[in-house]
């Protein structure tokens, strides 16, 4: 028996490594072969070069579409961490009639193939006679992101003292004054990682933006197109490795503001997703 | 307490610039949701049967002709090449679904039982590649299953093949490899979820009446954690089946699934109820697939016990 213990707490350790190995694998190659002087990404590699990466600023249409994402982005975060404030406030607060219904609409992009919910909007979209432009892209992006919205601020607003905000009522506040000052400041670092999640999300969309998308194509609408020729392959896992770097660096933020929250609210660690 | 109130007005301004409307719990928890929700009804339930009733629609050129038929669904169902492409689909996710779920368990329960204080960090470590771009690391696969690929000249390095193998890419098995990597983390997530809920003291009884680890896991871990298993399953499944990105890249022509039969028909053919009725079969199949998935193995949960 305690050798078939010790075969069992053994072999997972060696499983979980092997597994983050696979995880990361082709997401480790992107940098490799962006630094690569050869065009075709096969190993050996050939040598080390900077090339792939100094002729990105002099690519006029990367810079536009770059500029598309940043302006989706941001419009997308935004819109979609307000109407996530609303929902997740509401779910933790209050207990209504139809909740159960109404957040399973809220969170149903989630569980629903993408592409099915975007050919549904272009359809309306279309009917309604509006012409496709980044303004259709974000419509799309926030229905994309709400659902990871609602989740972070739930998890920050769950076991938020309602006992403060009666206090700072039962102290002559108003409604939205106890809001300014007892509950945003309890609940802004969940607003922050909200933020910064909803927009690596829509920085990251392709099927979206895709259908949605009129003359001005987002980031990965344009790296589609540059996937067709073999020859760009490089500066496209340039292009790859900077945007890796940079969704790191904002989820990395995104998660030290998420355990914040958590603390803020609960005074203990160890509340997931 | 009621001195205190009255000697407060600006409280009871509070209190009642409301309105008793306001006053009850339920109209102020619907009142906050309700943005949110009507955004929710706008562009997503209300688009959704659009196209529910556009597939009961014809394409007469450029105009949709609103007379009832249900050809477009005979269509579908009937064409060899749309009835290949749903069973491809179909059969795609469900093993992605499985492969990723079975993948994901040891994982999960790796994290949760011996995870210890570092949880959260194992937890951050799983979820980064999946934010890392769609389109990229569906190109990173096709780079590493490719003819001048990783994979190739690694086993030739290894000196297992001769030549490079054409057999990795472009086929159904590099589409499964690709969307089990894409879909990791969101199996990985309830699973975990639904480990951390097991009663560890459950388990100390059991070792306490003489089970051994292996009984001790598949009595009370394998089905306390069911429900984590059954929604990782779900969520992945449902999405998988309308994957556009990875058939293109890496599926080639036997890769080939119904998302990309789907974009065809709004994009270049421009037949739009049959493209809404090939979307709305494939969810209404997906969904009862995963339906009948659930059942089994709440069933098979049962006989097991």
């Amino acid at each position: 028996m305690t050798a078939v213990r010790r075969l069992l707490t053994n072999w997972l350790p060696v499983y979980a490594a092997l597994y983050i190995g696979f995880l990361y694998l082709p997401i480790l190659l992107l940098p490799v072969f962006s630094f690569n002087t050869s065009a075709i990404p096969k190993f050996p590699l050939t040598g080390l070069t900077l090339k792939w990466y100094e002729s990105l600023p002099n690519t006029p249409a990367l810079l536009d579409a770059a500029w598309n994402s940043l302006v989706v982005g941001v419009a997308a975060s935004i819109v979609s961490t307000m109407l996530g404030i609303c929902a997740a406030r509401a779910m933790t607060r209050y207990r209504f009639a139809g909740q159960r219904a109404v957040s399973g609409l809220i969170m149903a992009p989630l569980v629903l193939p993408e592409i099915i919910v975007a050919v549904s909007l272009l359809l309306v979209l279309l009917q309604l006679g509006l012409s496709l432009s980044l303004f259709t892209v974000v419509l799309g992006h926030v229905l994309i992101c709400v659902p990871y919205s609602v989740t972070v601020l739930i998890s920050g607003f769950e076991g938020f003292d309602r006992s403060l905000e009666e206090a700072s009522a039962d102290l002559g506040e108003t409604a939205f004054g106890t809001f300014r000052r007892v509950t945003l400041p309890m609940v802004a670092p969940a607003i922050i990682s909200s933020l910064l999640v909803s927009f690596t999300i829509s920085l990251d969309e392709f099927i979206m933006a895709f259908f949605l998308t009129g003359t001005d194509p987002t980031l990965p609408v344009y790296i589609w197109g540059q996937l067709r020729f073999a020859a760009k392959l490089p500066g496209v896992l340039a292009l790859g490795t900077l945007l890796l770097v940079g969704s790191f660096i904002l989820l990395t933020f995104a998660e030290i503001m998420r355990r914040r929250a958590t603390r803020r609210t609960q005074n203990a660690g160890g509340a997931f997703v | 307490m009621t001195a205190a109130a009255e000697g407060s007005p600006p409280l009871r301004a509070t209190r009642s610039r409301g309105g008793p409307l306001l006053q009850s719990e339920q109209a102020q928890g619907m009142a906050l949701i309700s943005p949110t929700f009507l955004y929710a009804l706008v562009l997503l339930a209300v688009p959704i049967l659009v196209v529910i009733a556009h597939s009961f629609w014809t394409q007469n050129y450029l105009t949709i002709d609103r007379t009832f038929t249900l050809e477009n669904y005979r269509v579908t169902l009937t064409e060899p090449i749309y009835r290949d492409l749903l069973f491809r689909s179909l059969y795609i996710s469900l093993v992605v679904s499985f492969v990723t779920v079975i993948l994901a368990y040891p994982i999960a329960y790796f994290i949760s039982f011996h995870g210890g204080s570092r949880k959260n960090l194992w937890l951050f470590l799983i979820t980064i590649p999946f934010w890392t771009s769609y389109l990229l690391r569906v190109m990173s696969w096709k780079v590493i299953l490719g003819y001048g690929g990783v994979l190739n000249s690694g086993l030739m390095g290894l000196g297992v093949i001769d030549e490079p193998s054409t057999a990795f890419l472009y086929n159904t098995t590099a589409v499964i490899i690709t969307l089990t990597h894409a879909w990791a983390a969101f199996a990985i997530l309830p699973i975990f979820v639904s480990l951390e809920k097991v009663d560890r003291t459950l388990l100390e009884a059991a070792t306490d009446l003489g089970d051994g680890p292996i009984r001790r896991f598949l009595r009370i871990t394998l089905p306390l954690s069911m429900p984590g298993v059954i929604s990782a399953l779900m969520i992945v499944m449902i999405p998988t089946v309308g994957d556009y990105v990875t058939p293109r890249l890496v599926g080639g022509k036997d890769g080939v699934m119904i998302a990309n039969a789907i974009q065809a028909q709004f994009g270049k053919a421009s037949n739009w109820p049959l493209g809404a009725a090939l979307s709305v079969t494939t969810m209404v199949i997906v969904t009862a697939m995963a339906g009948i998935t659930v059942f089994i193995l709440r069933w098979a949960a049962r006989r097991a016990r």
